[in-house]
């Protein structure tokens, strides 16, 4: 089968699709991990998602990381650089007095979908993060979050597929569909050559509206711009994901204009990354001096120390956004053989895991690890999105 | 920057004279030119590298040579994280190189 897009959706596909046994090719129009997820922090969060069916994608997602870490570790070797999975937990303050009860709330509900959602007092987040400034109003603690890298999780994903098998072809643009002659989809145009095959999952992030589109369907899935400041190393004062509370606000609407929320946390290295901004601007990926003042700014509100640091680069991407804010995973209903893996939004890294056992259940026929209908094409969230059918007239190839 | 050294009587761009100068590497006198970075220095010198990550401990010097990618930080006169390539060697300047390990369990988490 083939899978379009090496990211780490994409790259988390092919790595359980071979390890189900089947014959997969990759075909990625850049490099691999080259997209959004070379764009992103890294986040597997559950404490942005309120009860629903994306936390209970998450929640799975977030018990399969461990196991997967530790495989693939083992698998490739030390040879093989680390995908830096660190449990290192999440810590959601609120910044101002009205902010307060709306993220005790939102954490007691999480805690009845079965999140492990602390709240503790102020004192006792000044202790799991010293220089957090001390006027915060609440905090919870989420000991669930973790962190990977995400190119680096992209490329072991793909060198366990390629153990098994598995093609990866960089550089190799799709440019048509190929039919068989009752329409289902039986392989991929490339402009190096037809690559022909039972399955296509499209796994293109932002772009899979595009690559939709030259396969015959419509798929509104929208490119939503982020942009990530990076401060010069430093001695290791931040240890969790600190986020303000607004970023849930931020996460959950649906605005086209800027939104940013504090999002603040280390790496090993010693930087220390600065999110979090959401615009729809299409795929502009000019620097714009506002969203990187206002993400300054607001760093600066939770760790105040931040104030002194400098910022040695800023970088940006595309996140894949859905209108309902729920990803797209499962067969298309109105094309045979093509599957969507997509709109993961911000998520996305977090939830590739548990979006390639969705989608290698539902190709091999195996029983689904969690119900995955509100992920469909054809849930009522994307009525009216997905125009009448078909695009133009493709013609039938024979396979 | 050449990637071997070049001795001045050999140098392409023929410099002028240049007053030694000394500076304190981690305890240890270098001397280098007027005029060389504190990384120009060290390089000459015969380090290559002087820091070393904080994840798996690989050693680091200079990786662009140019400002940008803050691989060769070094504490110049107890100003941390000053990037060698970009600050000039200047007589008696106390350079102590930098290792910061990643927090363990000793640290709040």
């Amino acid at each position: 089968m083939v899978v379009i897009g090496a990211g780490v959706v994409g790259a988390a596909c092919a790595r359980s699709l071979t390890l189900a046994g089947l014959t997969v090719v990759v075909v990625e129009r850049g490099a691999a991990a080259s997209g959004t997820t070379a764009s992103g922090e890294g986040n597997l969060l559950v404490s942005d998602k309120g009860p629903g069916d994306e936390l209970r994608l998450a929640q799975y997602c977030a018990a399969l990381w461990p196991g997967i870490a530790e495989a693939t570790a083992s698998e490739l070797g030390p040879g093989f650089p680390s995908i830096e999975y660190d449990p290192k937990g999440g810590l959601v303050v609120a910044t101002t007095d009205a902010g307060a009860v709306p993220l005790l709330e939102f954490a007691a509900a999480q805690r009845g979908a079965g999140v492990d959602a602390r709240p503790i007092e102020v004192g006792q987040a000044l202790q799991l993060e010293p220089e957090l400034n001390p006027g915060i109003t609440a905090a919870v603690h989420y000991p669930q979050d973790a962190q990977v890298q995400p190119v680096a999780a992209a490329e072991a994903f793909l060198a366990v597929a390629r153990r098994r098998g598995a093609k990866v072809r960089t550089g190799t643009t799709v440019t048509g569909a190929l039919r068989g002659s009752d329409g289902a989809l039986v392989g991929v145009r490339t402009d190096r050559g037809d690559v022909h095959c039972g399955t296509v999952v499209l796994a293109a992030g932002p772009w899979s509206a595009a690559v939709a589109a030259v396969l015959g369907v419509l798929l509104p899935v929208r490119p939503r711009r982020g942009v990530v400041l990076v401060t010069t190393r430093m001695p290791h004062r931040i240890f969790h994901k600190v986020y303000d509370a607004d970023y849930v606000g931020a996460v959950e609407s649906s605005d086209a204009d800027l939104q940013t929320s504090s999002v603040v946390e280390s790496t090993a290295a010693g930087t220390v990354l600065i999110g979090s901004s959401r615009q729809q601007i299409g795929f502009d990926d000019r620097l714009r001096v506002e969203v990187i003042e206002e993400l300054a700014a607001k760093a600066i509100r939770l760790f105040p120390f931040l104030a002194g640091a400098s910022i040695m680069r800023t970088y940006g991407g595309f996140r894949p956004y859905m209108a309902d804010h729920l990803p797209v995973i499962g067969a298309d209903h109105r094309l045979p053989g093509l599957f969507h893996a997509t709109g993961h939004e911000g998520a996305g890294i977090g939830l590739s895991v548990g979006t390639a056992e969705l989608i290698t259940a539902m190709i091999t026929g195996a029983p689904s690890p969690i119900d995955a209908s509100a992920f469909s094409t054809d849930r009522a969230g994307l009525r009216g999105l997905l125009g009448d059918g078909l695009l133009g007239d493709a013609m039938p190839v024979n396979s | 920057m050449s990637s071997r050294l070049i001795a001045a009587s050999d140098d392409p761009i023929r410099p002028k004279d240049s007053a030694v100068i000394s500076i304190s590497v981690d305890g240890e006198t270098v001397t280098g030119l007027a005029g060389q970075t504190i990384a120009g220095v060290l390089l000459a010198s015969g380090r290559p590298s002087w820091r070393r990550t904080s994840g798996d401990g690989s050693p680091r010097g200079v990786f662009c040579g140019i400002g940008v990618c803050f691989d060769c930080i070094v504490t110049v006169n107890g100003d941390r994280d000053v990037r060698a390539c970009q600050r000039r060697a200047a007589d008696g300047d106390q350079i102590r190189s930098q290792h910061d390990a990643l927090p363990n369990a000793g640290v709040p988490r």
